[in-house]
């Protein structure tokens, strides 16, 4: 059920303590600042928050971060030169860490909504990050395997939806945010602009609506 | 003139840029390449575009152009490192999956990365010092190690204590097992595989020289590795 809503804390109301919600972008492009400022204010807690990073600077989910809000981060690269709240919390022991090489981030993402129940992966085979993990050697090469992570939310920022939730990016803003949008159960999306059914070329239409469920546009 | 002296290309040891140019020449014309965060970018800097070299960022996008100055700068299109970035002719996007299905599926050709260490057999350490105090953070260094057919390496020889990056086994966490083929100093060109070290040239200092540094047993390469 696609809905159009007007405000962004609509878009997020019924976001529950300890969702495990993805967040799109890389670094700050495609982060979708406006939805994350709504998740603070609904008071959402104990969450578990899919990103590539832990918050950059003042802005966004380093603020999600920095106000205890955040259980738990899966990520690649939360180590910045401006990831100081997420650093203080790590530091303090008040945050958990699930550290993720990003391809198999990106692909366990992938596998959820894809309906994969977990693949075998050649990266970081013989390191730290497969330590206890299932291994094989298929075709000559070592592999790990690594399991779908589902979600319960995900917040995308887009440019563009159409009547029926169809969506396209603008150029490195799109990183994650068709595979969050397939992996989660309810897809939040913030977009610049929302034209009528048939506007967007179908050629050119990069996550299909039946992925989206809310669609708020920001200014 | 002995095969030790012969391979000596540089009365003196490479800079930086020296360095970058060197790595620029040795990627073949019509190469998919991806650089790493660091002083692999500075190789984009000798990437003459008649040259036909399409560089990737894990981000999603091939076809990435120069940094992006004053009115070019657009928060939507920056590279890995997070720094804005501009998009050539011919360019494409991409979501992350499908990135890193680029990287993993074996289409890149080369990728140039910085490092700790190296090891004779060509496993490499560069995202993590294992300090207990660290915060580990690793990105696509993994993915890039393991996916690329080719893996340079670009670093100095040496550690600021004077240690050798290259080592018989890393003693830093791993990044991928045997994936690096060539590593590139201020001193010497090293080729790093089955066959063990081999230098294909050196900088500053006869491989006499340079095996007094390194840890390992050192060979000249047999014949002109372009």
């Amino acid at each position: 059920m696609l809905n159009f809503v007007d405000t962004v804390a609509d878009a997020v109301a019924e976001i529950k303590d300890g969702s495990t919600v993805m967040i799109g972008g890389f670094g700050n492009a495609g982060q979708p600042f406006e939805l994350i400022d709504a998740l603070m204010d609904c008071g959402a807690r104990e969450l578990t928050v899919v990103n590539n990073n832990a918050g950059q600077g003042d802005q966004g989910l380093a603020l999600l971060i920095k106000e205890g809000r955040v259980k738990k981060m899966i990520c690649s690269f939360p180590r910045q030169s401006d990831s100081w709240h997420f650093d203080a919390k790590y530091k303090a022991g008040q945050i958990e860490l699930e550290l993720v090489p990003q391809g198999n981030l990106a692909e366990r993402i992938r596998a959820a909504g894809a309906g994969i129940g977990g693949f075998f992966t050649p990266t970081g085979y013989g390191t730290m990050l497969a330590e206890g993990k299932e291994t094989r050697i298929i075709d000559g090469r070592g592999q790990v395997f690594e399991t779908p992570i589902h979600a319960d939310v995900a917040l995308i920022k887009a440019l563009k939806a159409d009547g029926k939730g169809n969506l396209v990016y603008r150029k490195t803003a799109r990183n994650f945010g068709p595979i969050m949008a397939a992996a989660a159960k309810q897809s939040i999306v913030q977009v610049s602009e929302i034209v009528p059914t048939g506007a967007l070329d179908p050629e050119t239409v990069v996550t299909p609506g039946i992925y989206v469920n809310t669609i708020v546009k920001v200014a | 003139m002995s095969i030790e002296t012969s391979i000596q290309t540089s009365a003196t040891p490479l800079g930086r840029d020296d360095l970058a140019r060197l790595v620029a020449k040795d990627i073949k014309p019509g190469s998919f390449v991806n650089l790493g965060i660091g002083q692999p970018t500075l190789v984009s800097n000798y990437l003459n575009a008649d040259r036909d070299i399409t560089l990737h960022t894990e981000n999603g996008m091939l076809g990435m152009g120069p940094e992006a100055k004053g009115e070019q700068i657009d928060g939507d299109l920056i590279n890995a490192g997070k720094i804005p970035v501009t998009e050539l002719p011919g360019a494409s996007y991409f979501h992350h999956a499908d990135s890193f299905a680029i990287m993993r599926g074996g289409h890149l050709d080369i990728c140039v990365l910085g490092a700790f260490q190296v090891s004779a057999t060509g496993d490499l350490a560069n995202w993590h010092t294992g300090a207990p105090d660290a915060i580990p953070a690793v990105g696509g260094a993994m993915d890039l190690a393991t996916g690329a057919k080719d893996v340079f390496v670009m670093m100095t020889l040496l550690t600021r204590e004077g240690a050798s990056k290259i080592v018989e086994a890393c003693t830093y966490p791993l990044t991928g097992v045997g994936c690096v083929t060539r590593v590139y100093t201020d001193k010497a060109v090293f080729l790093t595989g089955p066959g063990g070290v081999q230098v294909r040239e050196t900088f500053g200092c006869t491989l006499e020289e340079l095996q007094e540094l390194v840890p390992v047993p050192l060979t000249a390469a047999p014949a002109v590795v372009p």
